[in-house]
């Protein structure tokens, strides 16, 4: 299936190349290369590029190219898949999944591929089975293996990869026996200059921090498991008793874990938490322009909405902003051309503002279209859709968990300002003409 | 070592330059010496004893190798090292061997035999990694070799060594072809592999090595389905795939009735046409009323039912594998469920959002309305990166219909003024395929894409005449006015494929726009030479057809056109101006064809029609690498036509063997009534057959305490009820396959147990797990609620056996030393006994000391007898907490955590002989695994100061599935510490600890009642305690006092003429302390309760439990 894999850098560099199968000279990367010149941006890099006798299936992660060559015919999404898999393995292990860290790990970076892929087919893909066989990498365990010369090999033998829960390890044990559970909702939505929902719905995933001891048999209820309209598992939630009882019952990976995601019925109508008066113009002449944005809580369930954000995209003849803001900072990078304004916590009584002007490239003409905002916030201890967990049972140890659920709203892909014509208005393709 | 060596490599010589580059020699830095001396510091390393030194080396080298750096130099350096007692040296020598031996195949040859010693290593997990690493190595020599190593692991005890063999299958198959024959043999074995964790690898390897012979898949098709929700989710990719290519061979088409239909609607017309032919009539009738009736094969509904859960994982692969699957095999009405899920995957990376929705986009064009209410999850952010925004207007184009064009077209207005260009060119090309497609909105489309044309971006405007051509293609006539307003643009736009467009227009309709025509080639004669070639054509094109319609008016500039074109630089120009010349000019020597000049140049053309890219796509199996590069790839197989007929579906079933339980499907309804009757007799074991329950079923059955089997009672009664409530015929076959399986191995428990070892969870495997759970419940007497007498008795009577034993032997060593002690310990021991016979009967408790020497000549086996009686009484009365406290087991072990080693163990009561301070634990083996354990015995006890631990003797060997319980002492110091110590088989070391319930501290004595009352006085003040109770609802007798405080503490009676109190008394076993407990009845069921006890600790803890057990 996979038959090689090379990461590269935003520079274009090879840094590391694993080949699972014969060893592929990396000068096919050049079909990559090509492609990506053609595709101008990362983004636009088309995820499967044909060249004369291979195939190269990549994605674009964290500022790295995963360049995987295939030969023969294999699902797409398999090997995307598993191409995330294998950056998220690098997060896991390293922190983050950068350059940096996997040049300086490399050895583990290449003992992780080399048992994650058997002959170009998926062997070992659960963090936990890989982490008893490599120990990941900290400050302390380098700093002694560098002294002892003793090694992040797993001493014994992975048991996981025998077992019919291969993403528990064995003997696991804690003095703090403990389950958290965080449910973080995210709402993406598009409104209109006026403030009006074009559309809107709430995404939602359960992330779990499981640390308990033994084999335990957990269950997770909900109060109002109805609100839950699709809903996807991790591979330990017994999807039976999900369609039979909706109770989460599974027995859990150690550690950190996503043991669910779901999505909120469209029928609910979704609370937009903040809402946007904006006023962006530009004037035919003098090659310049105005800016003015305020931001208020609309339905925030009495919760403060935190760590507002708000990007704009600006057109590209916008040259620079002289703007002032009455609460949080603004910057503007002319390179990308993209305003920031972090304003921090939402202040019911006095209003965040952001007001100034925008100097234009003279002569250009005119943006045709306003550009419109993304807006990040966070509002902790609330989940938008009123999802609430009931209660948390385990089974098969017999020791008293500690147990914590915290819920987060956050905003997902979250815009406003797109003009929509109006039915009103006579339209380009308005059907009464 | 690594600090100062920053060199360039002067062979790789890549970019990168400056970067440390590991494994190269300081000292060398010449050219010419580079070669012979470089990683001479790395040899010297890898040659050196100290595994630190080579570890250091192998990681320099390791690097090298991932940066693609050539370190084929050290192979023989690093080939030495190959069976290096270091792990991590290992690994990476492995690692460096599997990717230079194809280089150096003499060399690699020198490591084959370490690991041929590998293959035959006790552990699994070592034979699989010699497997794993001997197949990868590719050369040719050792074919035969590897051949051998593959057919012996496949037939492996070890489940997973199995798998590694099946992953071998495709490297060899690889290396030499020639072994196809014999590999097929080891993947049909492989194939009728019962374990999860096969099936996914043998499946690949069947897809590499022999994809066409589907034959292969026929007897394990039900078992494939039926493993599918437990296979690990890269596995259940190749399995979904290679499924849907089996049903399209096997199945009919489900929704062969709709297409059929139609054709008999047709049909029926021509018949009433022509009444002649009676017969043909006859014979379409009859194959039309053969046909008709379809109903689908149940296994085609048993993939199409298992598969479906799996829309649910979070791996995008296997939603998407789902989906096809669905799309290429369900009925029409079915496909629908998989909407959702693919909407579903639109919210992940945008490489996945890429491939699906390409699919979703060849999955519209078939069936609209199943994406239709998710419309405006496909609708465009401005932050997509342009290729998704492409993908998914063409979703929302093949989306449209009459009812929700006027959205789109809102929607694909908004996208007109995006700042990305090309997504602005898609746009419009999008509108003018809905405006194909949707006749009512043609003229909505057609104006506002004119009002395009007046856009400020040229590229806007050229795309909008492109499109506005093609429409003006379908009515001409109305449109003049728009083509005048196009001649108009001509001065403006510079982009050729719009000029190009623009004169082709007004060349085609010069008639309608007479004046501007000839106008129009005029300007254009002027500008001829800098145009680009498709405009210089149509330029020729304009100027012919101008001149055969108008000819007085343009023949001069035609004329010029023509000749400016016979010099042009392009050979093309040059060939068509002199060919139009020929044809339309007439000369003398034209030919025929000249007069039909008008006819070629003007003909009617017909409408082009806007398609979608993606029709007719799905004739490549959707999700593939070949749909979504809409060409064949590589090894990529068709998926087959559905056939006319059905293949006999009866090639799918598999007999029962004798010795394995395998699929089979019973015919005789007399069988399936017999059947029937036995359900309820397993209808609690019914639940755990459904794949996701009996994952659990594994893991719980060790541990499970009364207090959660209601638990997973509860989970198997809804399974059972879905499965109940499909009321297909197939299903009761299914279920009836599953009992009679169930049966078989019901007949042969050793078998089952055998068995059980296998550490996956394959389904027969399961419910022959399901069986050994059964026994062991039965064994423990907990309040488990099945019961199965004849397994139960046997496995107690072997108990009661082996307890006679120990009472023999302490019989014989301390016959003198504890007669009271012993006395009293089997008389307590008879009561339990006999409580539970008397509870039977419903006798009415009379417990005095002279009952109980009866009950001593007992047999050992009507004391079994009893136990077995015993468990039956639990389960009428479930909620009596622990009956018969002899019997209580505790889990040493895990089965799990153990490796297939289960341990448990119970405080017996019996004195242990070998040391009367210590207290008896007995100790219950089983052996889960498929290979024998062996060497089972005790290592490095931690223990509390004081307490001390007698090890039972080591036991040798446990054979597979067997089981066998021993005898260890320990001293607690008479506290409740737990003791630590390791148990330790031949391969692995498990911690472990018992902690002794206070209760089993103690040993019974004999007391008459002035004794107690003497000692009861000696033992005041602080050394009794007392507290007051309100008996539980269910103890409200004496003799369910007694059985209660016995189940707590190991105490004996003292008898007693009061019939309101109960006392009992016993000593702690390692310091002999007096314990003595009262339960004094009163009215209204309150009572008193006091312990005197001179260790208070004890005391208190004592008098803790037995409340807690009186108050229930």
């Amino acid at each position: 299936m996979i038959h090689s894999l090379f990461l590269i850098n935003n520079a274009g560099d090879i840094f590391l190349e694993k080949h699972w199968k014969s060893v592929i000279s990396r000068s096919v990367c050049d079909y990559f290369f090509e492609a990506q010149e053609k595709a101008m941006e990362p983004d636009n890099v088309p995820p499967v590029i044909r060249t004369p006798h291979h195939y190269l299936i990549n994605i674009y992660r964290d500022k790295i190219f995963f360049v995987s060559v295939i030969q023969t015919e294999v699902p797409p999404l398999f090997v995307i898949e598993f191409l995330h898999r294998v950056a998220e393995m690098f997060q896991d292990y390293f922190g983050d999944c950068s350059e940096v860290a996997i040049k300086d790990n490399v050895v583990i970076v290449y003992e992780l591929l080399e048992e994650m892929l058997d002959n170009g087919f998926p062997l070992a893909t659960e963090s936990n089975i890989l982490k008893e066989l490599i120990k990941p990498p900290t400050i302390l365990r380098s700093m002694v293996n560098s002294i002892t010369g003793s090694s992040n090999v797993g001493e014994t033998l992975p048991t996981g990869q025998l077992s019919t829960v291969p993403w528990r390890r064995a003997g696991v044990k804690y003095t703090n026996n403990e389950a958290y559970f965080d449910v973080v909702e995210e709402i993406d939505a598009i409104l209109d200059k006026s403030g009006t929902t074009v559309f809107a719905e709430i995404q939602g995933v359960i992330d779990a921090c499981v640390k308990l001891s033994g084999m335990p048999d957990l269950t997770l209820s909900f109060m109002n498991p109805r609100l839950l309209d699709d809903v996807s598992f991790h591979p330990c939630v017994r999807f039976k008793r999900w369609e039979s009882e909706r109770v989460l019952s599974f027995i859990p990976p150690d550690g950190n874990f996503r043991l669910m995601s779901y999505h909120v019925n469209a029928q609910n109508l979704v609370a937009i938490p903040v809402y946007v008066r904006q006023n962006i113009s530009f004037f035919e002449s003098g090659s310049s322009g105005r800016l003015d944005i305020t931001l208020g809580p609309k339905q925030t369930m009495g919760k403060t909405v935190e760590c507002v954000v708000v990007t704009v995209h600006m057109p590209k003849v916008v040259l620079n902003a002289n703007l002032t803001a009455t609460q949080g900072n603004y910057t503007y990078d002319p390179v990308t051309k993209i305003l920031v304004w972090d304003i921090g916590k939402l202040n019911q009584q006095k209003l965040p503002n952001l007001k100034g002007s925008l100097s234009l490239q003279s002569g250009a003409p005119k943006p045709e279209e306003n550009p419109s905002l993304n807006i990040d916030l966070k509002i902790q201890q609330l989940a938008i859709s009123g999802l609430k967990v009931n209660r948390l049972d385990m089974y098969g140890e017999k020791y008293k968990p500690f147990k914590g659920v915290k819920y987060v709203t956050k905003a997902g892909k979250f815009q406003t300002g797109k003009v929509v014509p109006k039915q009103s208005s006579r339209l380009l393709f308005d059907k009464t003409k | 070592m690594s600090s100062s060596s920053a060199f360039n490599d002067e062979k790789g010589g890549s970019s990168s330059v400056g970067e440390p580059e590991y494994g190269h020699d300081p000292a060398s830095g010449g050219i010419f010496s580079s070669d012979y001396k470089r990683h001479d510091d790395l040899k010297e390393m890898l040659d050196s004893n100290k595994d630190s030194l080579k570890l250091e080396a192998m990681k320099r080298i390791v690097a090298m190798v991932a940066r693609g750096k050539n370190a084929s130099d050290l192979f023989p350096a690093v080939v030495k090292n190959v069976a290096c007692k270091n792990i991590e040296v290992k690994k990476l020598v492995y690692v460096y061997l599997v990717r230079y031996a194809e280089e150096q195949q003499d060399l690699a040859l020198l490591s084959i035999s370490t690991f041929q010693r590998g293959l035959k290593d006790p552990n699994q997990l070592i034979r699989a990694s010699a497997l794993r690493v001997l197949s990868s190595i590719r050369v040719t020599i050792i074919v035969p070799i590897m051949m051998l190593a593959i057919k012996e692991a496949a037939s492996d005890m070890s489940p997973y060594v199995r798998k590694t063999a099946a992953h071998a299958i495709p490297k060899l198959y690889s290396l030499d072809p020639e072994q196809k024959d014999q590999l097929i043999e080891v993947i049909e074995k492989l194939l009728a592999d019962k374990t999860t964790l096969v099936a996914g690898s043998v499946v690949m390897a069947f897809e590499e090595v022999c994809p066409e012979r589907i034959e292969l898949i026929h007897k394990n098709y039900r078992k494939l389905c039926n493993l599918l929700i437990d296979v690990e989710e890269w596995g259940q990719v190749v399995i979904i795939n290679m499924l849907t290519r089996y049903a399209r061979t096997q199945f009919l088409n489900p929704n062969i009735n709709e297409s059929l239909l139609e054709e008999g609607g047709e049909k029926e017309f021509y018949a009433s046409d022509d009444d002649e032919d009676d017969e043909e009539k006859k014979a379409e009738a009859a194959a039309l009323a053969k046909r008709k009736p379809y109903v689908m094969d149940p296994d085609h509904r048993l993939l199409l039912r298992n598969t479906k859960p799996l829309l649910q994982s979070r791996n995008a692969a296997v939603v998407m594998a789902v989906a096809q699957l669905y799309f290429h095999l369900a009925p029409k009405a079915e496909v629908g469920v998989i909407a959702k899920a693919l909407v579903r995957l639109l919210r992940s990376h945008s490489e996945v959002q890429y491939v699906v929705l390409q699919n979703v986009a060849t999955m519209t064009i078939k069936r609209r309305g199943m994406f239709e209410p998710h419309l405006k999850s496909f609708y465009i952010r401005s932050t997509d990166p342009t290729q998704i925004k492409i993908l998914k207007l063409e979703v929302l184009t093949n989306l449209a219909s009459e009812t929700n064009i006027s959205t789109i077209l809102r929607e694909f207005q908004t996208y007109i003024k995006s700042m990305d260009k090309d997504f602005v060119a898609a746009t419009i090309e999008a509108i003018g395929r809905c405006a194909t497609n949707i006749g009512e909105v043609r003229d909505t489309c057609l104006n506002g894409l004119v009002q395009l044309l007046s856009n400020r971006d040229e590229l806007v405007v050229a795309e909008s005449v492109v499109v506005i051509k093609k429409l003006l293609q379908m009515q001409p006539e109305q449109h003049s006015e728009i083509i005048k307003h196009m001649a108009k643009l001509i001065d403006n736009i510079q982009v050729p494929m719009a000029r190009a467009s623009i004169l082709w227009l007004i060349g085609e309709y010069c008639e309608h726009v007479p004046k501007i025509a000839p106008d129009v080639l005029r300007k254009m004669a002027k500008t001829f030479t800098n145009e680009e070639d498709i405009v210089k054509l149509q330029i020729l094109n304009l100027a012919a057809k101008l001149y055969l319609t108008n000819s007085k008016q343009t023949k001069l500039l035609t004329q010029y056109v023509l000749n400016l074109a016979k010099y042009d630089q392009n050979y093309d120009i040059r060939d068509r101006a002199r060919f139009i010349r020929q044809l339309i000019v007439p000369t003398d020597k034209s030919g025929a064809l000249s007069k039909y000049a008008k006819k070629l140049f003007l003909a009617l053309k017909p409408a082009p029609v806007l398609e979608s890219p993606f029709k007719d796509r799905d004739h490549f199996q959707l999700g593939s690498l070949s749909h979504l590069l809409n060409t064949k790839a590589g090894g990529y197989q068709e998926l087959p036509e559905w056939p006319d007929s059905a293949p006999d579906p009866s090639v799918r079933n598999v007999e029962v063997k004798d010795s394995v339980p395998e699929w089979s499907k019973c015919t005789s309804r007399k069988e399936r009534k017999e059947k029937k009757v036995e359900k309820p007799f397993y209808s609690d074991s019914e639940g755990e057959s459904g794949p996701t329950e009996s994952a659990d079923s594994e893991s719980d059955s060790g541990s499970r305490s009364e207090s959660d089997s209601e638990q997973t009672g509860s989970g198997s009664e809804s399974e059972e009820s879905v499965e109940e409530s499909q009321s297909e015929e197939e299903e009761d076959e299914e279920e009836e396959k599953m009992k009679k399986k169930k049966k078989v191995d019901k007949s042969q428990p050793k078998k089952s147990e055998s068995a059980e070892s296998d550490q996956s969870s394959g389904e027969e495997q399961k419910k022959e797990r399901k069986g050994v759970k059964q026994r062991r419940s039965g064994s423990e007497s907990e309040s488990e609620e099945e019961s199965e007498s004849e397994s139960s008795e046997s496995e107690s009577g072997s108990e009661e056996d082996s307890e006679s034993d120990t009472d023999t032997r302490k019989k014989k060593k301390t016959p003198a030393s504890k007669p009271t002690a012993k006395d009293t310990k089997k008389e307590s021991k008879k009561e339990t006994k006999e409580i539970s016979l008397l509870d039977l009967d419903d006798f009415a408790p009379t417990s005095s000391p002279q009952v109980t020497p009866v009950n001593n000549f007992l047999s050992s086996s009507l004391a079994s007898d009893l136990e077995g009686l015993s468990l039956t009484d639990t389960v009428l009365a479930p909620t009596t907490i622990a009956p018969s406290a002899s019997v209580r087991m505790y889990e040493l072990l895990h089965r799990i955590t153990g490796e297939g080693l289960g341990v448990e163990y119970c405080f017996n009561r019996q004195a242990f002989s070998p040391d009367p301070h210590m207290v008896a634990v007995q100790i219950h083996f089983t052996n889960n695994t498929s290979c024998e354990t062996k060497n089972l015995h005790i290592e490095e006890p931690k223990l509390q100061s004081g307490m001390r631990i007698k090890e039972f003797p080591e036991i040798d060997m446990l054979p597979a599935g067997e089981s066998v319980s021993v005898v260890m002492g320990i001293d607690f110091c008479d506290s409740t510490q737990a003791a630590n110590f390791q148990l330790c088989t031949h391969t692995r070391k498990f911690f472990v600890s018992i902690q002794p319930p206070v209760g089993e501290l103690m040993t019974p004595i004999f007391l008459t009642e002035n004794e107690f009352k003497k000692e009861q006085g000696q033992l005041m003040g602080m050394n009794e305690i007392s507290d007051k109770l309100t008996l539980g609802e269910k103890c409200q007798n004496d003799h369910s006092i007694i059985e209660r405080v016995n189940a707590t503490a190991n105490l004996g009676r003292v008898p007693c003429g009061s019939d309101k109190d109960c006392r009992f008394a016993g000593k702690t076993v390692s310091s002999g302390s007096l314990v003595l407990v009262t339960v004094a009845r009163k009215e209204g069921g309150g009572a008193q309760l006091t312990v005197n006890c001179e260790k208070m600790v004890i005391g208190t803890m004592l008098m803790k439990d037995i409340l807690h057990a009186l108050m229930q």
